[in-house]
């Protein structure tokens, strides 16, 4: 009996807690990105904001929650029901399995394995099936076109986000998340490799379909996209996955190219912080940009995003991995 | 050299990043909403929002019945019937006016010898039914009798440009 608690029982219960850590702070992370989002929205276009649900509109993410929560969910007759329901769950729990590899601090991760970029990219990959499942079970136009934008696009910049992933891989040595952040002790990798930096962030916008990569909810055109059929919390799921998504690929912005949870500059002072803090305190930075973007940028068109996508940042990125795989070998400066 | 320059700009995101600065300019001027239902914004004194039918000061209704403003009403919006009081002057025993017909044009407040028929500058009057909207002489009085102040006011603001 005790082998069984030391063995089985107390580590599951260990990681289970370490969950709940990570779970807890960013869904309340998504639920204040929304309102961030119409915070920093509504300055850039001179307006107030939500201000009206608590002081300065604290409270309205979880009024917008629970609006949802308590409203019908209506399921289309002519939709495939299972898969119908699939698609929600399935982008908001690959929106928060991407977390089990991010290093927050020195350490505290929840798994801390050796191919943690590749399964980075793995999984913000499999995203796009959740809007895929959801335009095809929806059985209809709006939805199934809004889905097929979004596959085409996250295939597309998914090639260039790899070349990227390779060129910081060749600039570390290694393909540990913190091995990555440790390597830019010295030097925060978005000043040698600042054109990736630039193609990763905009690859990232629109792997995860934000302005002005937001094709697939085109709100003038496909109504709002693959999303369209769906209500109260399904519908609340597609939106919480969707942010938490950007939270990840932000996260995974900050590791790959500012230094992780290192201070800006070695000095005592900036040590005192702990590194969560540095963390978070750069993917909300990396996080305002996004809202930035998007109160800035008008959206994309089509031809014009998968030119981008093809002829710009493909052969550009691939470019790049040479040139730099060309200047390690050059100078011999491969990673110890 | 044109397409030198021009792939030199779009690489190095020039514009982009120009109306991002914008954007952010922006970002920190501060909002100019007014937060409505708590502040509202200032209203000219010719605004022509709900009708009110005034009194003397003494009390005594100003409309004398002369229907000019039923005749002057382009949506026919005012339907008037009168007959001598107990006293022998001139009132209205009925002015009852449409205000899902009204177009708000203030011809009616023009055409007024007395001043009797204004438009206030009251402007948050949606109800919840249609006939509420169909204002009777008490209705159109007890509007008089809470906007008096306000529209005497601008009535003496206008009253150099009439």
């Amino acid at each position: 009996m005790a082998e069984f608690w030391d063995v089985y029982a107390w580590p599951f219960i260990w990681i289970v807690l370490k969950i709940f850590f990570i779970i807890v702070p960013l869904l309340v992370a998504v639920a204040y990105l929304t309102y961030a989002e119409r915070k920093v929205i509504g300055f850039m276009q001179l307006r107030m904001g939500p201000n009206v649900v608590g002081p300065f509109g604290l409270l309205q993410p979880f009024a917008d929650g629970l609006k949802l929560l308590t409203k019908e969910a209506i399921i289309p007759t002519g939709s495939n029901k299972v898969v119908f329901l699939l698609a929600p769950m399935l982008t908001f729990t690959l929106g928060l399995i991407g977390w089990a590899v991010i290093p927050v601090d020195e350490g505290i991760v929840l798994s801390d394995i050796n191919v943690g970029i590749l399964y980075l990219f793995a999984i913000s990959s499999l995203g796009v099936y959740g809007i895929i499942m959801a335009g095809w079970a929806s059985n209809s136009i709006y939805p199934f076109l809004g889905a097929l934008r979004s596959a085409a696009q996250m295939v597309s910049y998914e090639v260039s986000i790899g070349f990227v992933i390779v060129t910081v891989m060749l600039a570390v040595g290694s393909l540990n998340l913190s091995d990555i952040v440790l390597a830019q002790k010295e030097l925060w990798f978005f000043i040698p490799l600042f054109p990736m930096f630039v193609i990763f962030f905009i690859s990232a916008l629109a792997e995860t379909n934000r302005a002005p990569f937001d094709l697939p909810e085109a709100e003038a055109e496909l109504v709002s996209g693959y999303n369209v059929e769906y209500s109260a919390m399904a519908f609340a799921l597609f939106f919480l996955g969707e942010y938490a998504n950007m939270i990840l690929m932000s996260a995974m912005t900050v590791i790959l190219f500012l230094g992780g949870w290192l201070p800006p500059f070695d000095v005592s002072v900036f040590t005192w912080i702990p590194g969560i803090v540095w963390f978070t305190i750069k993917v909300a930075c990396v996080l305002f940009v996004f809202l930035w973007v998007r109160a800035t940028l008008p959206r994309y068109r089509y031809d014009q995003l998968m030119r981008l996508g093809w002829k710009v940042f493909l052969p550009f990125s691939l470019a790049w991995v040479v040139i730099t795989a060309g200047a390690i070998v050059a100078f011999d400066w491969f990673p110890q | 050299m044109a397409i030198l320059e021009r792939t030199a700009k779009g690489l190095l995101l020039l514009e982009i990043i120009r109306g991002m600065f914008l954007t952010l300019r922006y970002f920190f001027k501060g909002n100019v909403t007014i937060n409505y239902p708590y502040e509202k914004g200032p209203i000219s004194p010719r605004f022509r929002g709900e009708h009110v039918l005034r009194r003397y000061p003494n009390g005594e209704e100003r409309c004398i019945a002369c229907k000019l403003c039923e005749a002057v009403c382009p949506a026919q919006a005012i339907t008037i019937e009168a007959e001598p009081r107990s006293d022998e002057s001139r009132r209205t025993t009925r002015y009852d006016i449409d205000m899902t017909k009204c177009i708000y044009c203030g011809y009616c407040q023009e055409a007024c010898p007395v001043d009797a028929i204004v438009e206030g500058p009251n402007f948050e009057f949606a109800t919840e039914t249609r006939e509420e909207l169909i204002y009777n002489k008490e209705k159109l009085l007890a509007n008089g009798d809470r906007w008096e102040t306000e529209i005497a006011n601008s009535l003496a603001a206008d009253a150099p440009y009439r």
